[in-house]
Parts: C-alpha cells; structure tokens; sequence
C-alpha cells in the first residue's frame, strides 16, 4: 500500500497503541499533522514543547506506558530538551518525534534548523535521523521497543520533511526491526539470587533499598512478600515512593539527604543492603566511602552500567526486579522452612525505637504562620493518601515526599536525577491524561509553578481538573535555605516576592478556579473545595513561611552520619542522634 | 601508564562515531588513541579504543559502551592474547652529514623511507606501540619536523573471533 511518511508515522503510532500524543505543530512537521487530524490519536495542543515532554513523562510514570511528544525542528525540538534529560536521568519511557528541516537543506543553517539527534545524544537512550520514508515503520517500532524495555529511557526520532511528504510502501505490522547491538538481559542467575536469599536469611540487620526500578517492573506486590518473609525493613527512594506503602509497620520512609532519620541510620548500621532497582545515587549515599559502611550488598538492577558503578556490590544480579524478587523470595521460603525464620527481632525494634525518637517533626501553631508540612498531611489525610501527587523540584517536593503518606505505586510523579523545576503542572497534565478517573494533585513551589504554568490553558481546555497548590514562600527556598546554612545568611537572589504574580487571578485568568489560604484553620476548607472542583484545574495559593526548611539534611558530600536533625529538635537530642550505639552483628 | 585496548565493533551508520566519542566525554573517561575503519561486514565498523586505565575505570567504559544501541560488540584485548599495531609516519630533519645515521636508525626499526629531499627524510613505521615509542625517542635527536600517527589497532591471537558471538545473536523481534 502506497502512503506518506507522514501517513505511516501516524499509522505506525495508531498500530503502537498509542492513544495520545502532546504536541505543538509547526513548519518541519506540518506535514504529520495532517493524517493526524483524521486518526484515532488524540492530540494535546500544549502552549510550549518542555510542556509537551513533562506531559509525555507524567503520562508513561502514571500509567507505566511509553509517553509521546511531537515537536517541529529547530526551537521545537530544542524546547524538548530538558525534558529528554529529565526521563533519561529517571528512566521514563518516552518516545519524543521531531521535524526536520528537508534533507537537502541538512547541514545548511536552515530555517529552524538545529542538528537534534546531535545536541539529544547525551540525554536519549537512543536516537535516530530517518533518511528514507520506509524505514518510518520500523523506526517507529524500534523507538518504542527501546525506550520501553530494560532500563526504560526517551528515543528521538527525527524526520525530514521530506521524508514525510514521500511516498513510502507500507507493508504489514509489526514491521522487521533493526537492533543487533540492543539486548535486554535475560534471566537472572539463580545462583546469586539463592546467594541473595542467603544473605538475607542470615542477616541481623538487614534493610531494603527499594529504587524507581521497582516501581518500573511493577514489582511492588512482590516487595512486600520478600519484606514479610525476611522481616527486613524497607527504605522506599525519592524515586520509589509508593512502592512500599508507608503505614506498613517495615517502613522506614525515604532515605538520602533530605530522608526520614530512621531511614538514614538503618541504611548506616545495615549488615545487609538489598539494593533493588536503586542507583547508589549521591543524594541518598552522601560522601560514598562512608555510606552503610558495615553492610554486605547485594544489589538488583536491569542494567548491567549500575552495577559497581558508585558502590562494588558482594552478591551483583542482573535482570528484572519483579523476576528477582519473586526468586528471592522463593529462596528464602525455603530457608526459612528448613532453619527458621530470620532474626531481625533486635533490629526492628531499633528501628521502630528511631522512628518514635526521631520523627519528621515541625511545629503548626494554630495562630502562626501556615507550615507547608502541615499542607501536605492534611492533604494526605484528606485524601487518604488515595491520589496521583506529582511535585516540582524544591523543598515542597522533599516536604511532599517526606509528609504525604502513600500507600501504592504510580501515586508519586517528580523529577528526581535532573531536578527539573517547572515540572509539575505539565507532569500532572499528563498523568491526569493517563488516568482520567483519579485525583491528580501538584503540589508545587512559586518559583517552579512560574516556569511551566502556561500548561494551565492547556488543561482548561481539555478539561483536565489537576490541582496545584501552590507553597507560596515568595522564594527559591531551597537555594535559600543553602544560603542560610552554608553562605553566612547572604540571600543573593533569591527573593521572588509573594504577591507578584496574583495567583488566584492568574488561575482565573487562565479559566482555572483560584483559591487562596493563608490560616492552618482554612486548610482543610479550602483544600475540600479544591478537591470538590472536577471540571476544571484548580489553583490554590498557599502562603507558606518563607522561613521554613527542610529537615533532616546531610549537607551535600558529606556522610550519612552528620544528619543533622534541625531546630525542632534539641541539641541533646541531636547528640543521641549521631552517636547511636552500634548494635553487635 | 596502564593501558587498556577495547575492540568495539559498531554499526555502519551516520553519528556512531559521535554517539561514542560522545559518551567518552560525558562520562570524562580519558581516550589515548581512537581508530575506526570497516571491516569485512559492510555494514559493521570496527574501532579500537586505548583507555588509560588508571584514570578510567574500563569495566565502567565497557557497561556503557554495551548499551549504546549502534555498538553491536566491545572485547577488551589483553596485551599477551592480542597482537597490536600501530603506523607511524615521520618526518626527520637529515642533511647529508646527518643522513646515514638517521637511515641505520630506520633501519634498525625496520621502517622504511618513503620520501626525502635535500633536508628531510620520512620514515614510515608500523609496529607495536612500545617500539613505535622507542623509534622516536632514537630520531628525537636530529629534529622531528612532524609527526602522525594511526592510533594502536589490535586483533585477538588465535582462529577465534571478536564476531563469532555477538553477531550470531537473535535480532530483537517486534513486540
């Protein structure tokens, strides 16, 4: 059958099972957008490209399905580029379509032109410049084969104009592809995962460190089975969150710079890490030559590159998560029926004995200033916990991450390797996209909610009713809060200021509902009309204190063991934190 | 320094040379030498990359270099299992008093000339990058003009091959 480049892209799609694509049309493109109009796809108009590829990225984490984006050449692809970086630091599956300016003209500083497969190839997990409209097919079957296997990533695709405008014989589908130098590892090997339960049926203080890969490979139900069986509490990452859910009596929150202290200590007095599907990544290890200094490791990830990247595992297994754990714990049951169950008694006692001495704590009084944390659990009593809370990058994400409590997988979208500020509104976008029945809720900071709310016109009009409360604190507050602790109080410019722009008309203005609350006792008014709203977005201004800052921290680079408490605690307090009695293995 | 040579069988397509000198600098691995030419596949290219190993962490190299989705093959060759070349070509100042001696030195390392004129000589030398070193260092004395050199190639020994698995491997089938 004879059809357009263009036409086969938006078949090729159509076959993909592809139901939406965000996008922004324009001179390079054009040409795809036409068959595009009479398809089965529905098309997202969004009013700048970063948002298009946020939304892709919200839509895949919402939904563990491959997000798409369309773009033109040139700026259109360029705007692209942040959120390439962003799913390629978190591993989104995202395939990302560009137009190119026509072949001849290659090379030639066109109009619009900018060389895209080039600039993308640190931040894809693959891209391709298409030169002949047959491969359109196969190029396209490709892109979403890599982007959503093994580690998950975004694939470029670039196409000419031409080539879109050229005749191609379209031939049947799925078509051939051509990947020779692309392999998924296969099964994992069973002797490191009976090695693996091994370890983990002898340890006396065992934690598990659950990564965003387990979330990926869907392994949560799994998770929880290995936890119960080793009697090994669990650490859920930035990444992770949901995974495990956080009123399980092994929960330990959230590790790393800004994580629960209980999870921090764990991790430093482990005898044993299970790593699984996590990175090592400098925010959770701090300086690494100190991070779980007494600890074996085993650590579980699906690409090879991780592991004995940043830390040299004992027991290295490549593979699945979701395979690995359900060996695991296949493994262990057996153990465990021949030698009893683990001995972790002593330890989860420990640790039970950290959380009710040092809980995330902060101080809401009734007649002083509104606590962000205090926004974010009456959201997450409110909800109960039953919501898509998608974040910015700042310190209402780490309050966020810290305060909500979750209770299950794909309820937690952010940016998390990259930290890309302005990625909430466009990520709920398209996670409200994905699953148009649940709650999506940003919490976002003013500085973050500034550089991608344009998106709200988007979402009015598509009738997407994401709220974004937005913690006001009229600055970058995480920088600031680094310029209070670390450069002598000099606040260099960081100072947004509050009422600048009005939130609640800005909402108005861009056909959303805008609230404001400034009083703890409004709070949960105000969040239930929020929450009441199911037409539109809604937009709520919280007036935080400007002063607040995020705790527990590990200053940057240095070890676990400096975490330091903050001012809600003590100095005795403190003191009993860093120097905790080693327990004897 | 501790050298390491990495084979590295690649796709014969556009950007794939930019696709792994792209990954060497991000990844701030340190490259010595880079050498890329086809091989008896047309459709596959073969480079051989020299890593300083105290530098660069080669298993790390490696890992990365695999997921690349153009690099079909990466083989470390160890010194005492490989054989490994490099050419140079250099041109040596030699006037006639000078001349005779710049030759028994080419002669010695078995390079041959293939140029001269009234003040210059050059050599154009093919063997292990060690010796290649020496010859230099021997002609250092009587003024390089200029230098190039290809960059070390290198073969596994035996009747094995680089190719005899990675190649052989399943194509991934649509899913």
């Amino acid at each position: 059958m004879q059809l357009t480049g263009a036409q086969a892209l938006v078949r090729s799609l159509e076959h993909q099972g592809v139901d939406v694509v965000f996008g922004l049309p324009g001179g390079a493109i054009l040409p795809a957008y036409d068959p595009l109009l009479s398809s089965s796809l529905r098309h997202i108009l969004v009013r700048h490209e970063q948002g298009a590829g946020h939304a892709a990225e919200g839509y895949a984490w919402a939904t563990g399905r491959v997000g798409v984006c369309i773009a033109t050449s040139g700026p259109g692809a360029t705007n692209l580029v942040t959120a390439l970086a962003d799913a390629y630091m978190d591993s989104v599956p995202m395939v990302a379509i560009t137009g190119q300016v026509p072949s001849a003209l290659i090379g030639t500083d066109a109009f619009q032109e900018a060389d895209i497969t080039g600039i993308t190839l640190p931040v894809t997990k693959h891209n391709e410049l298409v030169t002949d409209a047959d491969r359109i097919p196969a190029a396209i079957a490709e892109a979403f084969h890599v982007a959503s296997t093994g580690r998950p990533g975004p694939v470029l695709v670039d196409l000419p104009k031409d080539i879109l405008q050229a005749p191609m014989s379209w031939g049947s589908w799925p078509p051939a592809m051509e990947l020779p130098g692309y392999q998924v590892p296969g099964p994992p090997d069973p002797e490191q995962i009976r090695a693996a339960a091994a370890l983990l049926h002898q340890a006396r203080r065992p934690v598990l460190y659950v990564g965003g890969g387990v979330i990926k490979a869907d392994a949560h139900a799994e998770l929880r089975q290995l936890a119960e069986l080793a009697r090994a509490p669990v650490t859920t990452t930035l990444m992770a969150r949901g995974a495990f859910p956080d009123s399980h009596p092994l929960a330990l929150g959230m590790p790393g710079m800004h994580g629960c202290y209980t999870a921090v200590a764990a991790l430093q007095e482990a005898d044993l890490v299970v790593a699984l599907g996590a990175r090592f990544d400098d925010r959770v290890t701090g300086r690494l030559a100190d991070f779980a200094p007494r600890a074996k490791v085993v650590h579980v990830d699906i690409d090879p590159a991780e592991i004995g990247k940043n830390r040299t595992p004992d027991v290295p297994i490549i593979g699945d998560v979701r395979t690995v754990i359900a060996g695991m714990t296949r493994e262990l049951a057996e153990l465990v029926s021949s030698g009893g169950p683990p001995d972790t008694g002593g330890w989860t006692a420990a640790v039970d004995q950290w959380k009710q001495q040092f809980p995330l704590r902060y101080t809401q009084d009734a007649d002083g200033p509104l606590k962000p944390q205090h926004v974010i659990e009456r959201l997450s009593a409110l909800t109960g916990g039953d919501a898509i809370v998608v974040s910015g990058v700042g310190q209402h994400q780490m309050h966020a991450a810290q305060h909500f409590s979750f209770t299950k997988p794909r309820s937690w979208i952010n940016s998390g390797g990259l930290g890309t500020m302005g990625f909430a509104v466009p990520a709920a976008m398209g996670a409200q996209v994905g699953r148009p029945g649940d709650l999506v809720v940003a919490i976002d900071g003013d500085g973050c909610f500034q550089m991608t709310a344009q998106e709200l016109a988007t979402c009015a009009i598509e009738k997407l009713p994401i709220k974004v409360l937005i913690m006001n604190n009229g600055f970058l507050g995480m920088v600031r809060q680094w310029q209070e602790l670390f450069y002598d109080e000099r606040y260099s410019y960081v100072e947004l200021g509050t009422a600048i722009p009005d939130y609640v008309k800005l909402a108005e203005a861009y056909g959303c509902v805008g609230l404001r609350c400034e009083r703890a006792d409004d709070v949960d008014a105000v969040l239930d009309k929020a929450l009441a709203v199911t037409d539109v977005p809604t937009v709520v201004d919280f007036r935080v204190h400007d002063r607040e800052g995020v705790f527990p921290m590990v200053p940057a680079g240095r070890p676990n063991d400096e975490i330091v408490l903050g001012p809600e605690f003590s100095a005795d307090e403190q003191r009993a934190a860093t120097r905790r009695e080693v327990m004897a293995p | 320094m501790t050298t390491h040579t990495l084979s590295v069988l690649v796709e014969n397509k556009p950007g794939v040379l930019a696709h792994v000198a792209g990954l060497f600098s991000r990844r701030a691995f340190n490259i010595s030498s880079l050498a890329v030419g086809p091989t008896q596949d047309d459709q596959v290219s073969r480079m051989t990359i020299v890593v300083d190993g105290a530098s660069t962490p080669v298993g790390q190299v490696t890992e990365q270099l695999n997921k690349l989705v153009r690099v079909l093959k990466v083989a470390e060759m160890h010194e005492d299992a490989a054989v490994e070349r490099e050419l140079a070509l250099v041109k040596v100042r030699a006037d006639p008093a000078t001349r005779s001696q710049v030759l028994e030195v080419a002669a010695v390392f078995h390079a041959e000339i293939i140029d001269m004129s009234p003040a210059t000589l050059v050599l154009e030398a093919t063997s292990s990058p060690g010796k290649l070193d020496a010859l230099l260092a021997m002609l250092e004395p009587y003024g390089v003009c200029e230098l190039v050199r290809t960059g070390r190639v290198a073969l596994a020994r035996g009747a094995g091959s680089i190719t005899d698995r990675s190649l052989a491997a399943v194509p991934a089938s649509a899913s």
